[in-house]
């Protein structure tokens, strides 16, 4: 499927639906289709940078840039797995691997104090200096028990984020 | 036997992206309180103590931003919507062929030919009044009014315009200007039928250019180019002559700068409303019923679309012209703005949404990715002092 026709086989459906752990419905699906055709607009069979930051809601999300990171050059199926873990069937495990992928910029699997660092930039912006940032993190790291040059892994999270659930959806509008 | 409508090629010839600055800070200036429209949960629960799980939850931003990826409202005031395909079954297609036929081999070659009249008449009656009555301006400038609206009621009737006018015609006083929701050019071309307006357009290129630096000069219009900042400045002076000067036709503008699908308004740009004159609302709402008049200048040219709209068989809309309004004591531009804004949507059923149209062409200030964080490191730096 990779390119843009702008017809939906059956068989299509099906594969973007196994791809994505049947996360979203057949009519999910076809409406995603619908908005990523809509937002192609180049036919290109990816949703370019410009494309996404033409969204305003979404250019103006401080995490937009780290999220465009790993949305660039996509095709729709794998736009589909992408958006998976914001679908109300995506398992708490999912929600917490899709965070962890957030801060782990270079995917080894690791999440270090400066990705904790990078992430805590971005949401806060120039309203709390460099040097407060890091004694703000370091804190509340040692508050929860762990040390400042610890290496945080997904298990971590796990306990971290998992205790209280997670509310992470976003609905998907079916005509 | 189900007919799905088919989705007309995406084509970005007719963009005019071509370069997406950053805006400028007018942008700031045109927009209120956009924050109090965008969501704000991604603030977490004030007064309880800071926690890992605090910081390390971005969920809700992510959530954020996953909507806007999904759905957002911007997006979907340039959304064509056409009308519903309704030849999807063995008798009704023969009769949707037939129809074709019709309106293609019909209408169409009827309409050109009654365009081609207008034009002819135009034209023969337009170019002896300008170049002859020179010295006759008064004269000349009711000829040339009369010229003008005679060629958009030929225009209108080329596409079988149904157009029920509702209120008052407006008349041509100084101190006034008209404001109204714009959904295609032909926007212009319905109200010009029945009230001779000068209108602040962006220029085009091609022969509407043509049109634009020659006729429609005589009902003394203003040019702009959008992609000028400093044109702003000039633009605006222009605008106060124009309304303050005795004889001049009355300004019509479109505050939201852009064409909108005509199921929701952008916002107003406060231009037209800081001149210090009375403003009269106008609505406009097409009928979807035959054809979308939604001039989707990203899709399409604006001659593509005058031949959609010839070979459909009517355009059917409706033209309220609203109470005037003046501007409360103590209330900005901006406010007011909204304000009439608000009079319009509500009359021709539009729903309002928060968005600068220009954000069609640049991208949003940073200001409003900056109050984001703001509130979030003020809740982060409130909530580490809790005990």
């Amino acid at each position: 499927m990779g390119n843009t026709s702008s017809i939906l086989t059956q068989y299509d459906i099906e594969e973007v639906q196994e791809h994505c752990n049947n996360t979203f419905s057949q009519q999910e699906i076809v409406s995603l289709y619908q908005r990523f055709c809509q937002l192609d607009r180049n036919s290109g069979g990816f949703i370019s940078a410009d494309e996404f930051l033409s969204v305003p809601e979404f250019a103006v999300n401080p995490l937009a840039q780290r999220l465009f990171r790993m949305i660039d050059g996509l095709n729709f199926k794998e736009f589909v797995a992408f958006l998976s873990a914001f679908s109300s069937r995506a398992t708490l495990q999912h929600k917490v691997e899709y965070i962890f992928k957030v801060y782990d910029s270079d995917g080894n699997g690791k999440v270090a104090f400066s990705d904790l660092l990078d992430v805590l930039r971005d949401l806060t912006g120039q309203f709390i200096s460099e040097q407060q940032r890091e004694p703000v993190l370091t804190q509340v790291l040692e508050e929860a028990g762990y040390k400042k040059d610890s290496i945080l892994v997904l298990s971590d999270f796990m306990k971290i984020l998992g205790s209280n659930g997670l509310k992470m959806e976003v609905e998907v509008p079916v005509d | 036997m189900v007919m799905i409508s088919q989705r007309n090629p995406l084509s970005s010839s007719t963009s005019k992206m071509s370069k997406l600055t950053t805006s400028s800070s007018e942008l700031d200036l045109d927009r209120p309180n956009i924050e109090d429209y965008l969501p704000t949960d991604s603030i977490p629960q004030p007064h309880a103590k800071l926690r890992l799980r605090d910081l390390l939850d971005i969920s809700p931003t992510l959530t954020e931003a996953a909507g806007a990826i999904v759905d957002d409202s911007f997006t979907r005031c340039f959304k064509s919507n056409p009308p519903e395909p309704w030849n999807w079954n063995i008798y009704l297609f023969p009769l949707w062929c037939l129809g074709v036929v019709v309106r293609y081999g019909i209408l169409f070659p009827g309409r050109v030919l009654i365009l081609t009249i207008g034009w002819i008449i135009f034209l023969s009656c337009y170019i002896p009044v300008h170049v002859l009555l020179k010295g006759h301006d008064k004269l000349r400038k009711r000829l040339e009014r009369a010229l003008v609206e005679l060629i958009c009621s030929f225009f209108v009737a080329s596409w079988t315009g149904v157009v029920k006018y509702h209120g008052p015609r407006p008349c041509a006083r100084p101190k006034q200007v008209f404001v109204a929701n714009h959904t295609s050019m032909i926007d212009f071309i319905v109200l010009e039928q029945m009230t001779a307006f000068a209108v602040i357009m962006q220029k085009h290129p091609g022969w509407v250019g043509l049109l634009q630096s020659t006729i429609l000069e005589s009902v003394g219009c203003i040019w702009f180019n959008r992609s000028e900042a400093k044109d702003r400045e000039i633009v605006a002076r222009k605008l106060r002559e124009h309304v303050e000067g005795y004889d001049n036709n009355p300004l019509l503008i479109f505050p939201e700068g852009t064409c909108v699908n005509n199921h929701y308004t952008v916002m107003f740009k406060k231009g037209a409303f800081e001149l210090g004159a009375t403003v009269c609302p106008i609505a406009i709402k097409y009928n979807k019923i035959f054809v979308d008049a939604f001039w989707n200048s990203r899709k399409q040219s604006f001659t593509t679309h005058l031949l959609q709209l010839m070979t459909s068989w009517a355009v059917v809309c409706d033209v309220w012209y609203l109470e005037p309004q003046n501007m409360k004591p103590g209330e900005t531009a901006i406010a007011f703005a909204e304000r009439v804004r608000g009079i319009i949507s509500a009359r021709a059923g539009l729903k309002m949404v928060p968005w600068d149209g220009y954000l069609k062409y640049s991208r949003p200030s940073p200001k409003h990715r900056e109050s984001k964080q703001k509130s979030f490191a003020e809740s982060v730096l409130l909530r580490l002092e809790e005990k």
